[in-house]
């Protein structure tokens, strides 16, 4: 009975507080994107509002960060090493676990908009993403610049990637960005996340999920794959020799 | 116009690959290669992952091959009983190459091991045949006759088998060797081994060179349709759709590559095919030496 009361007071005096505070209100603009055979990218649209009981807070401005993450997926990380003159790849380090995709929007440079410990506790920054990754423990040189290549050789692949500037915001109130989704996509359930910050500390955050599935030949091509491989791998061969027969039919009736 | 692969789960032009399936078919015809030690670095340079660049590779081998057999066959330049025992000593061969490459993955060697393979099995290869094939050339043109059988220890061992397509008299264990041989490399190194039987076939059993590359497709064409079978089960990286475009490309190159062949001379096709294999040969002899810009690789899990 004491306890229920705490905990009743505990919410009333909790109450004032969500109150006076904002709440991010955000959608998508589609929540399922379709790999084709002709899939060449998409763009997913981010929108949403601030709600609020009071007029905005006086002080920082109303700062908004989008994060896109695709599944996460076994990754194994190589260093090249010379040995006996030449450069081979040496013992690979293998990750559990990296997002295949992450895009980060922001309204102002990140550190300004995102402080580290806010950063640190939502996982947000590009920066970040290493943290994400599950990776063993590791005896073979640096651990951090095997994770550090991951990162950067994503970004080269435009598969990691950040967009300063690319979240706008009107009136202290609405907020807009595009999110550009490579045609190197990954099927799976990506994560969008929405923080509303001020003066780099959180102050509420949304989170949806955006299903990207294979769709059409795509789909019945990955599923024949995987789950009745030894009739997909034999039509496979038999298509190669109907390729093959085919055209050496079809050169001897027209070049004879 | 890019198209997206759904096992490889990545997004290229369609052109790229046609030409890509048609320049590999071309020489697949013309020479008797299968072409995979070419098409599989090409797909990764493209950003194939690997492990599907090497198993849809064997795909288009197996369809630009029985292209090429096929014409081929018509022209009755197809031994089939030396195919068949080169065969039966590749089988046996790529089963101990399978051994052989595991047990140098778990020494951690696999890598230096496969890549010093190909710069000197390649370098070798194409060395001796640009040599020969020059030097036969001068002799063509001075007008003396080449020794047509020559006759080393080859001839000397039991077990003789009339192959009389390729019109020899020889005892069946050099080609049961040289198929096995073939047949270790290929596993180890991921390849079909054409560009290693062919002057197998020319120097070491002295078949005439228009008989070499049918049978030498023959060959290719059931291990590259085993190897793709294998791929598919156990490893599921056969990606059709990458597959049918590159194959599209490959059966019409190889038609062509068969059907330039016998209007160009023996003599000059092996120097041709010298020349390809000693340029890659220096490629990734020069990749090796080279002090790489990007130390670090990603590859898909293992």
């Amino acid at each position: 009975m004491r306890a229920l009361r705490l905990v009743l007071a505990m919410a009333l005096a909790l109450l004032p507080l969500r109150a006076a505070g904002e709440e991010v209100v955000a959608g998508l603009s589609q929540t399922r994107v379709s790999i084709t055979t002709w899939f060449a990218g998409s763009e997913i649209f981010i929108y949403g509002a601030v709600k609020r009981a009071a007029p905005p807070p006086e002080g920082p401005p109303l700062d908004v960060v989008v994060a896109v993450m695709g599944p996460l997926t076994p990754v194994t990380v190589r260093r090249k090493s010379r040995e006996l003159g030449v450069w081979v790849n040496g013992p690979g380090l293998h990750i559990d676990a990296a997002p295949s995709f992450y895009a980060v929007a922001t309204t102002r440079p990140f550190r300004d908009v995102l402080s580290w410990t806010d950063d640190l506790r939502h996982r947000v920054g590009l920066d970040q993403v290493i943290r994400l990754i599950d990776a063993p423990l590791w005896s073979e040189g640096s651990r951090d610049d095997y994770l550090d290549a991951v990162v950067r050789l994503r970004r080269a692949q435009g598969a990691y990637y950040e967009h300063i500037g690319g979240v706008t915001v009107r009136e202290e109130t609405l907020f807009e960005t595009r999110i550009e989704l490579p045609a190197q996509l990954v099927e799976g359930d990506y994560t969008a996340r929405i923080f509303l910050t001020r003066g780099g500390a959180v102050i509420d955050h949304f989170e949806t999920s955006i299903a990207v599935r294979k769709v059409g030949i795509e789909y019945w091509v990955d599923t024949m794959a995987r789950e009745q491989s030894a009739i997909y791998g034999t039509l496979s061969i038999v298509v190669a020799l109907i390729a093959g027969w085919a055209a050496s039919a079809a050169f001897r009736v027209i070049f004879p | 116009m890019n198209i997206y692969l759904p096992i490889a789960e990545v997004s290229v032009n369609v052109f790229l690959l046609l030409a890509l399936g048609g320049g590999v078919g071309i020489l697949s015809g013309l020479f008797g290669v299968g072409g995979g030690f070419l098409i599989t670095p090409l797909l990764i340079f493209i950003g194939i992952p690997p492990a599907v660049a090497v198993a849809t590779g064997t795909n288009q081998v197996a369809a630009a091959s029985f292209s090429g057999v096929l014409t081929h066959w018509r022209r009755r330049t197809v031994d089939l009983k030396m195919g068949g025992v080169l065969l039966a000593g590749g089988l046996v061969g790529s089963a101990i190459g399978v051994q052989i490459f595991a047990w140098l993955r778990r020494l951690g060697h696999v890598e230096i091991f496969v890549s010093l393979c190909y710069v000197v099995f390649l370098g070798v290869v194409g060395g001796l045949m640009l040599a020969e094939s020059i030097q036969a050339r001068r002799r063509t043109r001075r007008g003396t006759v080449r020794r047509v059988r020559r006759h080393n220890w080859v001839h000397g061992l039991p077990l003789k088998m009339r192959f009389r397509q390729s019109n020899l008299y020889i005892s069946a264990i050099p080609p049961f060797m040289v198929g096995l041989l073939v047949g270790v490399l290929a596993a180890v190194m991921g390849v079909g081994g054409g560009f290693i039987m062919v002057p197998a076939m020319i120097y070491i059993l002295g078949m005439a060179t228009s008989v070499v590359v049918g049978t030498s497709l023959f060959q290719i064409l059931f291990v590259a349709a085993f190897t793709t079978l294998m791929h598919a089960i156990l490893n599921q990286t056969v990606d059709a759709l990458l597959a049918i475009v590159l194959i599209v490309g490959g059966v019409i190159g190889a038609q062509v590559g068969a059907r330039l062949g016998p209007r160009l001379r023996a003599e000059e096709l092996r120097i041709a095919l010298s020349l390809l294999v000693l340029v890659v040969c220096l490629k990734l002899g020069f990749d090796l030496v080279r002090p790489p810009a990007e130390l670090f690789s990603l590859a898909g899990a293992e």
